[in-house]
């Protein structure tokens, strides 16, 4: 929700001297309000005129970063509430919380598996991206020794989960320069807590009892100095949790209302590890930036990813596979060939099919800017020419002994062009690829 | 600064539609069934009512189903009966509705009779109280033969009959007319033909508060976030006064989530996603959780424990969260 031009123009001198370079000061607003200028150019525009300038030109949502270097994630600098209106840009990040309760060689097998979560599906490759280690032991030197193994073995970024800032302060020396989220400034520590999260240059996560809490809280840390924060309204039942996080969520972007411009950090209650994924999924869909987990299943955390990557994919933005002869199962010079689009959903339900009728067979995923069969065909993505000339560079006819493509129902109308183009028999498949175990079972027999 | 609560008041409300018939109603159900009524986002209490909780159908089939194995495990005594798989659901797994899926009829299969699918419908009234939700098996002529044969014959018991498409509603929605049925208007991923279809159910003078909308969801992983987005629209929509958006929406969750690769695929065959059980239980319960948030009023289900913790989702997230 950038200004206008009128309402810039309300904040400058109003001099019409032209020293900026534009004759007048409302041309100049004009000019700033389209990204056409910068307020630097004016001499005379006063510091409490800049600073409400500069406040409505910041993104509502902050960026925070978590972590150091390569793993290095962003959180924040969200602009919408409904993905449709554009997109959502920073994937929810997703810790999983180990306990320093643990002896050491629990806490060994545990980091060890938390490192292995990564995962191949559909092309894509999904992680988690951080260990939260939480206090819980009655020393603090535990929470140290915990935080110092954990460190050395993974190169996760890392949530340390303390309330006294005592504890935290011992361990900050050691693993500072990993830039790890400081969980959490409370009612009463913040003071303590901003001070090292400040030292250390280091995320801080505020914890308020309610939102008008947090706001108080929030308003006070950034008094102090520190603005590299992560939102926790201290909700953790579910609906009250989507309720706040909406609020926050809202605030920031339609009410510019700057207490609550920071991303959020969800944790989970639910003790059974497949009530805690479905709340996790609540959190994900509804404006978590940061969720901390205890389950650490592959089974479990795998669904959870997916549907991440589902969310925050760019829905103007259709995700694509290479165009290539992909082979599915041990193929050979009989397998039969099917034709589809390079469009990530059609290949994958097609490949799924395929790899459903066990006849290893090639596929040959056609390049049409990631568009779907019909829209494909209907853009003149998906036409004969094209896919003739493919068939020809790919060198197809030394893969294969039969000269015979199978091609999507939906685009029946290629064959007799495609036919006379490539001098390769076209079979018509199924519209769906629903359709293809019983197509291929029928061409088989 | 203070914290000053936003709340977006809609002008309008999802349509109220209400399954089943009891035997003062003209039908013999134990109870009905109200879904739709919220006058806010997805269980945003604090702006408006979320008058009904969404609920969920589990599957039955009129043959037994090409299920992977984990889903066909819990049923293996009773799913070549479709009354008594029906009563298990109902019983022993807390079903609000029953989805009966014909697949039996289709020409290409088993090609059951329009009369042996009347019998299989009547059966599974007999066998539950719940109302019901009947859907062909997707071959347009038979489905009319067969969706008619049981409109009629189950006159009276207020059913959810699908599926209406774009060219192919006239006769289903005569027959869910004549028949007093309400209809499930299905529209494949795409907001505009989901509404003209709703424009042409209604222009045959089929009531709004007898239509549902079938969005045609992925599954998680195969383009759920298309009908994420289409959903959030038809609320949105919905809440703005759209009247011919205002349907509730029903999800074929069980049906998209175990198609799926991921849902299936034992760990040996894929050791990096993990123990497959529980994988295709979440695969499922993520689907129907992340449309849920969409704005999902009815989830055809399968898996008994991924209905148990959707179901618990659900009352979680019906906890009202008002300031």
């Amino acid at each position: 929700m950038a200004l206008t031009g009128l309402e810039i123009y309300k904040q400058l001198p109003k001099k019409n001297c032209g020293e900026c370079g534009t004759p007048t000061c409302l041309a100049f607003a004009m000019n700033l309000a389209a990204g056409k200028a910068s307020l630097d150019s004016c001499p005379y525009v006063s510091d409490a005129a800049r600073e409400a300038l500069d406040a409505a030109a910041a993104p509502p949502i902050a960026k925070v970063v978590l972590g150091a270097g390569p793993q290095a994630i962003e959180m924040g600098d969200e602009t919408e509430l409904f993905r449709h209106d554009k997109r959502f840009y920073h994937e929810t990040a997703i810790a999983i919380q180990v306990s320093d309760n643990l002896s050491s060689a629990e806490l060994k097998d545990q980091v060890a598996a938390i490192n292995e979560l990564e995962f191949d599906r559909v092309g894509q490759h999904y992680t988690i991206q951080a260990i939260a280690i939480r206090h819980d032991a009655g020393d603090p030197l535990a929470f140290q020794t915990a935080v110092t193994a954990v460190a050395a073995a993974t190169s996760l970024n890392l949530v340390l989960m303390a309330a006294d800032a005592e504890v935290l302060k011992g361990v900050l020396p050691d693993v500072a320069a990993r830039k790890p989220l400081l969980y959490s400034a409370t009612a009463a520590n913040y003071e303590a807590m901003t001070a090292l999260a400040k030292e250390h240059n280091c995320p801080l996560a505020v914890y308020g009892n309610d939102l008008e809490e947090l706001a108080g809280l929030v308003d006070k840390i950034v008094a102090l100095g520190h603005k590299q924060l992560v939102l926790d309204p201290g909700a953790r039942e579910t609906s009250r949790a989507v309720a706040d996080f909406t609020q926050i969520r809202r605030l920031a972007i339609k009410k510019r209302f700057r207490s609550f411009g920071y991303p959020i950090i969800a944790l989970t209650t639910a003790g059974d590890p497949l009530a805690e994924i479905l709340q996790a999924v609540n959190y994900v869909t509804k404006y978590a930036s940061l969720v901390v987990l205890r389950t650490a299943a592959k089974e479990h955390l795998l669904p959870l990813l997916s549907w991440r990557q589902n969310l925050y994919t760019d829905p103007q933005v259709p995700i694509r596979v290479e165009e290539k002869l992909n082979e599915i199962g041990a193929v050979n010079e009989n397998s039969p060939v099917y034709v589809t689009t390079n469009f990530s959903l059609t290949y994958y339900s097609v490949a799924g099919e395929i790899e459903g009728t066990r006849i290893p067979s090639y596929l040959l995923s056609v390049d049409t800017d990631g568009l779907s069969v019909l829209t494909a065909y209907a853009d003149g993505k998906f036409e004969a020419e094209k896919i003739a000339a493919l068939i020809k560079k790919i060198g197809l006819e030394n893969k294969v002994k039969h000269r015979r493509i199978i091609i999507p129902g939906a685009v029946a109308v290629l064959k007799g062009k495609l036919e006379d183009l490539s001098g390769w028999e076209v079979l018509v498949g199924p519209r769906e690829a629903t359709g293809i175990v019983a197509y291929a079972r029928n061409l088989a027999a | 600064m203070a914290v000053q609560i936003l709340r977006d008041r809609s002008r309008a409300a999802v349509q109220k539609i209400v399954l089943g018939a009891t035997r003062e109603q003209g039908g013999t159900r134990s109870h009905t069934i109200t879904v739709g009524g919220d006058a806010a986002l997805p269980f945003y209490h604090f702006e408006g009512e979320v008058a009904n909780r969404p609920v969920i159908a589990m599957e039955v089939q009129d043959i037994v189903p090409q299920w992977p194995d984990i889903l066909q495990e819990p049923f293996n005594d009773v799913i070549s009966e479709p009354g008594r798989w029906a009563q298990k659901c109902v019983a022993a797994y807390g079903a609000d509705l029953i989805y009966l899926k014909l697949d039996g009829a289709d020409p290409e299969g088993a090609n059951h009779s329009v009369d042996q699918c009347v019998t299989t419908v009547k059966e599974v009234l007999q066998a539950v109280g719940v109302p019901l939700i009947i859907a062909g098996c997707g071959d347009v002529e038979k489905d009319h033969d067969v969706l008619e044969a049981v409109a009629e014959a189950a006159s009276g018991e207020n059913l959810l009959l699908g599926n209406a498409e774009q060219d192919n509603y006239k006769s289903l929605t005569a027959a869910c007319m004549v028949h007093k049925h309400n209809i499930i208007a299905r529209s494949p991923l795409d907001i505009n033909i989901c509404k003209q279809l709703n424009i042409l159910i209604n222009e045959m003078n089929l009531g709004l508060d007898h239509i549902l909308i079938d969005p045609s969801i992925g599954g998680l992983g195969y383009g759920i976030e298309y009908a994420f987005s289409i959903m959030e629209r038809i609320r949105l929509g919905a809440l703005q006064g759209d009247k011919m958006l205002s349907m509730p929406v029903i999800c074929t969750v069980g049906y998209e989530a175990w198609r799926a690769k991921e849902a299936v695929a034992p760990v040996s065959e894929s050791p990096g996603w993990g123990k497959e059980v529980e994988r295709g239980i979440l695969w499922e319960a993520v689907t129907a959780t992340a449309l849920l948030q969409a704005g999902a009023h009815i989830l055809l289900m399968r898996h008994p424990q991924a209905v148990a913790k959707v179901r618990e989702n659900i009352d979680q997230l019906m906890v009202s969260n008002a300031y």
